[in-house]
């Protein structure tokens, strides 16, 4: 049985965060589990720049942002294994590992923190009929495959899906000398961000299709063509819009879900909305002493955020192993009201929060000229106004906590109000 | 020249394969394709049927309830996933319990052992998530489950072990009749064999009509499928069929062999052997068709869909016998359901019709009925993964995440005989692929690992058919001109 304080489960941008966080916070014994051959998560096949804008103030690509960390944990002399898998983790946090050096390892932890980011939906999740055949990539996939590979995927490609590794790599594949036939939206907006539709799509000459899908897959053994078709607004297929596009590779960029099948295993509550564990100001889980920050708390539209709310993680798991995290105060909740799709966190402590409440979300469609209102058990206490609001991106209000002080409050819901109101 | 010549390498040919390699004989198993169970094989419902269904006096009849029989110890030898499950034959309004009733006379009339009638409380109490109204069901203890294209593969692999010579990519492209024996041209060059055994599933007509005059034409008809994640892998714990009726025989609800929900097949006519399409409408008509009998799947967790291919005839039994125009050359064809569960029986009544024809063989002494053991790492004790981990580090790397599957186990498989060459061989044998990622990850692993083993570029790795490229060229090189200072 190996013993640490804080054991970081994932050496992407959310895991090392945490951990370096936890260590200036007085915390010596770590350990960060990364089943990759190296530190840094997907960054490192991200080698596109944008990164780092909020917390560097400047423009990285992945790979630099990723090894600004690793470096900085190298320095502090953090504790990492690479090339291992943790298997199981237990609500009284045991956690159980294995790598090819180690063999079988039984780590029993004062606190764990929850950073194993999210996997892509696939062509089954979605149920796109047709034939099998290669040529269907996820992706991140097809970007593992061109980035750190160094292979191509394919020559004529279809991408279905906006998110924003869609955008990346639709850009990507015109730089490797492929030719992108369009970038297909279900709905009619794109779900990616602004700035990659324009620096990746409109400044490569690449069709946006808004309002399409992918109806069928043709191709025996590798893919020959894929049929499309318009949408409604509803999002589903117009019967005779079909026409079919002769392809040789379509790539899916239909949406991310958290990985939380060790959490599942802790029996950690999830939250139906985000798809990950639902966690509180200190981003604790339901589990006491288990933290969790980063896209396995709820997909983040950039990494800056994730960097900050892990920070939030790493400080609060050091907090726990000091025993300065108690707290008799009463939970209150948050609620997604109209307009919003998910609110993180879902739990809070107020007695925990120094300066202000921090409230995440995603608004569940395209805004315009609206208020983003805050309320405490139905009272309105805060109100922003917005231009321009879209699920592609994540959205903070701030609620400082002179607000709320001295309330007696049991929910805080927020909501979405037109300027009228 | 070869004694035996089986033409498919799919669940009929595998098992001949592995029963012939118990005598002395020189036998060639040929595959039209670069991998074994590669046609219906891999895609069916992976039941081994208690044997009600079929008509008594029939070859379907005889052989379901003799091979269901034979399941226990084959898997056991060769360490295949099988388990009796049960079945349930689910009766969604009450006029389907006359139904209920001939199915448990046909049974008894086939010998099939085990059968209760069950009123709607007993059949609710044996599997909660039965839909409410049904009627009342039809109870088979000895229906089971089994990894099909596992079987089919250890089949193929423990008879290549026993001295069955396997080649792959070997489409029989015609058969020349000669005086005592016969020539095969192949896509991989010329063969002579005493005896043919035609088990080419779709295309044995088109094989058989190399030979003879047309006998019987196969129809493929196609059933379409889709499987669940995990978490639904519980939702009922038996086969559950619905009633055949005159418009169909309802899909089933079952666990797989892993643990994953499957729900299917649709039966539709298609006009092609390789219509392997699954349709919008097919998947939606399983979703409707499903919820008669068993209520509540989550559809949300579907993990993917895919089609399989009947080989029907108008007759509706098996074609098992010496062609009428061809001496030595024995059809095994039109093998649909209950194919599957008829296979070891078949198989068997296969060998015996070929000592009827060329007289008693003699027994191949070095016959050994069991596989290289396989390690299951994740069914493992932890003192036996640690021991296993300082024996071969490659076991302590897991390249499956959705399933635990360890870069030792994934490197086994493609050591054995009759081992994987492809991304989805791999799957099909150690299930990296098959969780709810689809191999997003672990995919980019699992070729890597196939191009070091092979001694191939990743580029030359294959998704499944020979054609199906994942990788085409390498990226730009970077450019970079460096400057003597």
């Amino acid at each position: 049985m190996l013993h640490y304080d804080v054991v970081v489960i994932g050496g992407g941008p959310a895991g090392l965060a945490a951990a370096i966080e936890a260590k200036k916070n007085g915390i010596d014994s770590i350990l960060v589990i990364e089943r990759d051959r190296e530190l840094g998560g997907i960054l490192q096949q991200c080698i596109h720049n944008g990164f780092g804008l909020h917390v560097f103030k400047e423009e990285l690509t992945g790979p630099e942002y990723a090894e600004r960390f690793i470096i900085e944990l190298e320095e502090m002399g953090i504790e990492y294994k690479l090339d291992t898998m943790v298997l199981s983790i237990t609500k009284d946090k045991k956690v159980t590992a294995i790598n090819t050096s180690d063999g079988l390892m039984d780590i029993d932890a004062k606190a764990i923190v929850l950073a194993m980011g999210c996997r892509e939906r696939t062509r089954g999740a979605i149920n796109i009929p047709g034939s099998r055949p290669a040529g269907v990539f996820t992706a991140g996939t097809a970007q593992r495959f061109v980035n750190m590979e160094g292979y191509m995927v394919g020559k004529k490609v279809v991408i279905l899906g906006t998110g924003d590794i869609g955008l990346i790599m639709a850009r990507r594949m015109v730089l490797e000398g492929a030719e992108v036939l369009g970038v297909l939206a279900r709905r009619s907006y794109p779900a990616g961000l602004t700035r990659n539709v324009v620096q990746c799509l409109e400044d490569y000459n690449i069709p946006l299709l808004l309002s399409h899908t992918v109806v069928g897959i043709e191709g025996k053994d590798r893919l020959k063509g894929v049929i499309i078709a318009q949408t409604d607004k509803n999002r589903r297929p117009i019967a005779g819009t079909e026409k079919y596009v002769e392809c040789d590779t379509l790539l899916l960029s239909v949406g991310l879900i958290p990985e939380n099948e060790l959490s599942k295993g802790a029996e950690i509550e999830l939250d139906d909305a985000t798809g990950g564990p639902i966690v509180n100001e200190s981003m604790e889980t339901s589990a006491e002493g288990i933290f969790a920050c980063g896209n396995v708390v709820h997909v983040h539209d950039i990494v800056d955020w994730v960097t900050e709310e892990s920070q939030r993680a790493g400080k609060s798991a050091a907090k726990y192993v000091k025993n300065q995290l108690h707290s008799d105060s009463i939970e209150v909740y948050t609620q997604a009201g109209t307009g919003i799709g998910y609110v993180v966190p879902q739990r809070i402590k107020l007695d925990h929060i120094e300066n202000a409440l921090s409230l995440f979300m995603r608004v569940d469609k395209i805004y315009k000229d609206i208020h983003i209102v805050v309320k405490a058990d139905d009272k309105p206490i805060k109100k922003i106004k917005k231009v321009f609001s879209t699920p592609a991106e994540m959205e903070t209000v701030k609620v400082p906590m002179h607000i709320l002080k001295g309330q007696e409050v049991k929910k805080i819901t927020v909501e979405i109000q037109n300027e009228e109101a | 020249m070869y004694d035996a010549a089986i033409i498919g390498a799919g669940i009929i040919g595998s098992n001949i394969a592995r029963e012939l390699s118990k005598y002395d004989l020189k036998v060639i198993l040929l595959e039209k394709d670069n991998d074994v169970s590669n046609g219906t094989t891999k895609a069916n419902s992976g039941i081994v049927h208690a044997g009600y269904d079929a008509e008594p006096g029939t070859l379907k009849a005889k052989f379901n309830v003799l091979g269901n029989e034979m399941y226990e110890k084959l898997c056991r030898e060769l360490e295949v996933p099988f388990r009796r499950i049960g079945s349930l034959v689910v009766a969604t309004k009450e006029e389907d319990m006359e139904t209920i009733e001939q199915l448990y006379a046909k049974g008894k009339a086939n010998g099939v052992p085990d059968m209760k009638i069950l009123s709607k409380e007993e059949a609710q109490k044996l599997e909660s998530n039965l839909s409410d109204n049904i009627a009342g069901a039809l109870y088979a203890a000895t229906a089971g489950i089994v990894g099909s294209w596992e079987f089919a593969i250890a089949l193929a692999e423990n008879a290549v072990d026993n001295g069955v010579e396997l080649r792959l990519n070997s489409e029989v492209k015609d058969i020349q009749k000669l005086e005592e024996s016969y020539r095969l041209i192949t896509a991989s060059g010329e063969i002579q064999t005493k005896y043919v055994i035609n088990a080419a599933g779709l295309f044995a007509d088109a094989i058989h009509n190399m030979v003879s005059t047309p006998t019987f034409e196969i129809i493929p008809n196609r059933g379409q499928y889709q499987l669940f994640d995990k978490n639904s892998g519980k939702h009922v714990n038996t086969v559950v069929f619905q009633c055949p009726t005159k418009h169909g025989k309802g899909v089933v609800v079952l666990p797989t062999v892993h643990y994953n929900l499957l729900v299917g097949p649709n039966a539709e006519a298609v006009d092609s052997k390789d219509a392997l399409d699954t349709s919008k409408e097919g998947m939606g008509f399983i979703k409707e068709k499903a919820k008669e009998s068993v209520k509540g799947i989550r559809f949300n967790e579907v993990i993917t869909s895919f089609s399989g291919l009947r080989a029907k005839t108008p007759s509706g039994d098996f074609i098992i016998e010496e062609s009428k125009g061809a001496k030595g050359f024995i059809n095994v064809a039109a093998i649909d359901s209950p194919g599957l569960t008829a296979a070891p029986a078949i198989a068997e009544y296969v060998v015996n019709l070929l000592k009827d024809i060329a007289g008693e063989f003699n027994i191949n002494k070095n016959f050994r009925p069991n596989r290289r053991p396989s390690v299951q790492f994740a069914a493992l004790s932890d003192e036996e993964k640690m021991k296993l981990i300082e024996k071969d580090p490659r076991y302590g790397r897991i390249i499956c995440r959705c399933e635990n599957i360890t870069e030792g186990e994934i490197v086994d498989i493609i050591k054995r005989n009759a081992g994987a060459t492809t991304v989805d061989g791999v799957k099909r044998r150690a299930r990296p692929g098959s969780g709810r990622c689809q191999g997003g990850f672990c995919s980019p692993w699992v070729m890597e690992i196939l191009a070091r083993e092979l001694n191939i570029n990743i580029n030359e790795i294959v998704k499944d058919g020979k054609n199906s490229y994942i990788l085409t060229e390498a990226t730009k090189q970077p450019q970079v001109q460096l400057q003597e200072a």
